[in-house]
């Protein structure tokens, strides 16, 4: 065991993960964020708590991170490269593990112009491939970035994001690669629509053997109405909503729209079960955590199992 | 080149009031190809200036230098400062620190702000190159900087916010890592970024000063 996260425990023994995600509030609304976690408290094996998520201050995801853990859930601390330089990262490394976090996900960040202050410098002192790294070596190594020895390592199960669609596609299975060599655990992957490319990607990935490697987590964003399938297809850099997606949405009555997007997220969770190369499915229902216990119910992944 | 812009009119304004008598000085390398701050630029703003004060008397001078990041240079205005309250420089940022060092009992105003270094698409039309980290690694990019061309500056992109070749944050900026994968990919170099490149040495980040191996050996000769 790398770390004994929850989340390594249940990959480790063969379980098809189910993870979550929880944004952090624009504020210091505690019972707030409370509320969210409830939802999905016994749901999932984690949840990812968002950094800073589009650029915009929220909550400290360390701090959010400890909120959730006093709640029973376990954490998936995201931390980006846009607002910490090297120090900082390695600080609230070493604070987070000790507050009992054991899982992390390192991530580069949105631009800060798109966030709610664009004339931010952005920090991008590493990259999410050199933090992934830098974590590694402070576990496995007992070491700074800078080389001089950690007393007590930071023992955390270490992830990473990839998306198995933006051009130029034929590189992205090499950066995943990047990713598992540099030291990522485990992958979430972007929202995922377009599931040819998808089957592609990991057979390419089986094909390079980077699954044995790597626990890859399918990410799933059921959607909730037509207007934000199309704002994802046509807004969302990095996005691939194929137009049968917002075809099969158009051709329900208006009222079943947002039953028929966790339709849709639920056959993609029973295809990513069967598939070969993935370890699970992490569920990014965005501000809809309200809504995950029904997903779950509905895609057959209660109840969680016992690790 | 170094590539700036003049500030807007009203700024320049609001410094220059109150003084008696300003000279405008341009500087006749980067800031004049870029149509900033040459002695065309000079003529053009003292004019403007000349409209904007004529009811306040003040007089504005007008002297372009070679180059303004050049003691050499900034010594043919020796004899003339004296004559003016306030220097106001069309220089880049280097240039007017420099006249400002030389003159440093006189205010030093700036007119043009400094962007970037960067080339010529057209006259008139400039597009930023190098952020001089000090850590070329162009070589290893097919000649397309990730540290100036990758919003987020990235060494082993592109990053999921890549967007059909194109950055996230604008459709018209190209992405860094696409444009750097398609060049290496067509040369048959992949091999270059297959590997993770290590966190990088941002030595840009204190002021820098470069010692060319010539100029020792012509200060070892001259002890």
């Amino acid at each position: 065991m790398k770390s004994g996260s929850r989340l390594e425990r249940v990959l480790k023994a063969g379980h098809f993960a189910f993870t979550g995600e929880v944004g952090p509030p624009r504020g210091a609304n505690v019972e707030h964020l409370r509320e969210k976690i409830s939802h999905l408290k016994g749901m999932v094996d984690m949840a990812n708590i968002t950094d800073n998520q589009t650029a915009m201050v929220r909550m400290s995801s360390w701090a959010a991170s400890l909120i959730c853990l006093q709640e029973g859930l376990e954490p998936n601390y995201q931390m980006v490269c846009r607002d910490r330089n090297r120090l900082a990262m390695q600080a609230d490394i070493l604070g987070a593990y000790t507050h009992g976090i054991r899982n992390m996900l390192c991530l580069s960040g949105d631009h800060q112009m798109f966030g709610d202050h664009p004339q931010s410098k952005g920090v991008f002192d590493l990259d999410s491939m050199q933090l992934i790294m830098m974590v590694k070596k402070m576990r496995d190594e007992g070491k700074f970035l800078g080389g001089a020895d950690i007393d007590v390592k930071p023992e955390l199960f270490i992830g990473a994001a990839a998306n198995p669609f933006a051009e130029p596609f034929e590189w992205r299975v090499h950066r995943l690669a990047k990713k598992v060599a540099a030291g990522a655990d485990f992958v979430q992957t972007q929202c995922i629509y377009n599931m040819p490319k998808m089957r592609e990607w990991v057979r390419q990935a089986n094909e390079m053997g980077l699954t044995e490697k790597v626990y890859i987590l399918a990410g799933v964003t059921p959607m909730k109405s037509i207007g934000m399938a199309k704002y994802m297809q046509n807004k969302v850099p990095g996005m691939d909503v194929p137009d049968d997606i917002i075809k099969r949405l158009q051709g329900v009555d208006k009222k079943k729209v947002a039953d028929e997007g966790i339709k849709i997220a639920c056959e993609q969770i029973e295809e990513f079960k069967e598939m070969k190369g993935v370890a699970g499915v992490h569920l990014m229902a965005i501000e809809w955590e309200h809504k995950v216990p029904e997903i779950a119910e509905r895609a057959k992944v209660l109840p969680r199992p016992e690790v | 080149m170094i590539v700036a812009e003049r500030k807007p009119f009203d700024e320049i304004r609001s410094m220059v009031a109150g003084y008696k008598k300003v000279l405008t000085v341009g500087c006749g390398t980067c800031v004049a190809v870029c149509l900033a701050g040459g002695s065309k630029e000079v003529e053009t703003l003292n004019a403007e200036l000349n409209l904007a004060f004529k009811k306040d008397g003040i007089e504005f001078g007008a002297e372009t230098l070679e180059r303004q990041c050049d003691m050499e240079f900034l010594a043919e205005l020796d004899t003339r400062v004296d004559e003016y309250d306030a220097l106001l420089s069309m220089a880049c940022g280097a240039g007017i620190q420099f006249l400002a060092e030389r003159f440093s009992h006189k205010p030093v105003l700036p007119a043009v702000n400094t962007s970037f270094i960067g080339v010529n698409l057209d006259v008139g039309w400039y597009e930023e190159k190098c952020r001089a980290c000090g850590q070329c690694v162009l070589g290893m990019t097919g000649g397309v900087c990730p540290v100036t061309m990758c919003a987020k500056s990235l060494f082993n992109g592109p990053c999921g916010g890549t967007n059909k070749t194109s950055c996230e944050i604008h459709t018209d900026q190209p992405c860094a890592w696409f444009k750097i994968y398609e060049r290496l990919a067509a040369q048959g170099r992949l091999d270059q970024i297959i590997e993770i490149s290590p966190a990088n040495d941002w030595s840009n980040q204190k002021p820098r000063t470069l010692i060319q191996p010539g100029y020792e050996e012509r200060v070892k000769a001259m002890r």
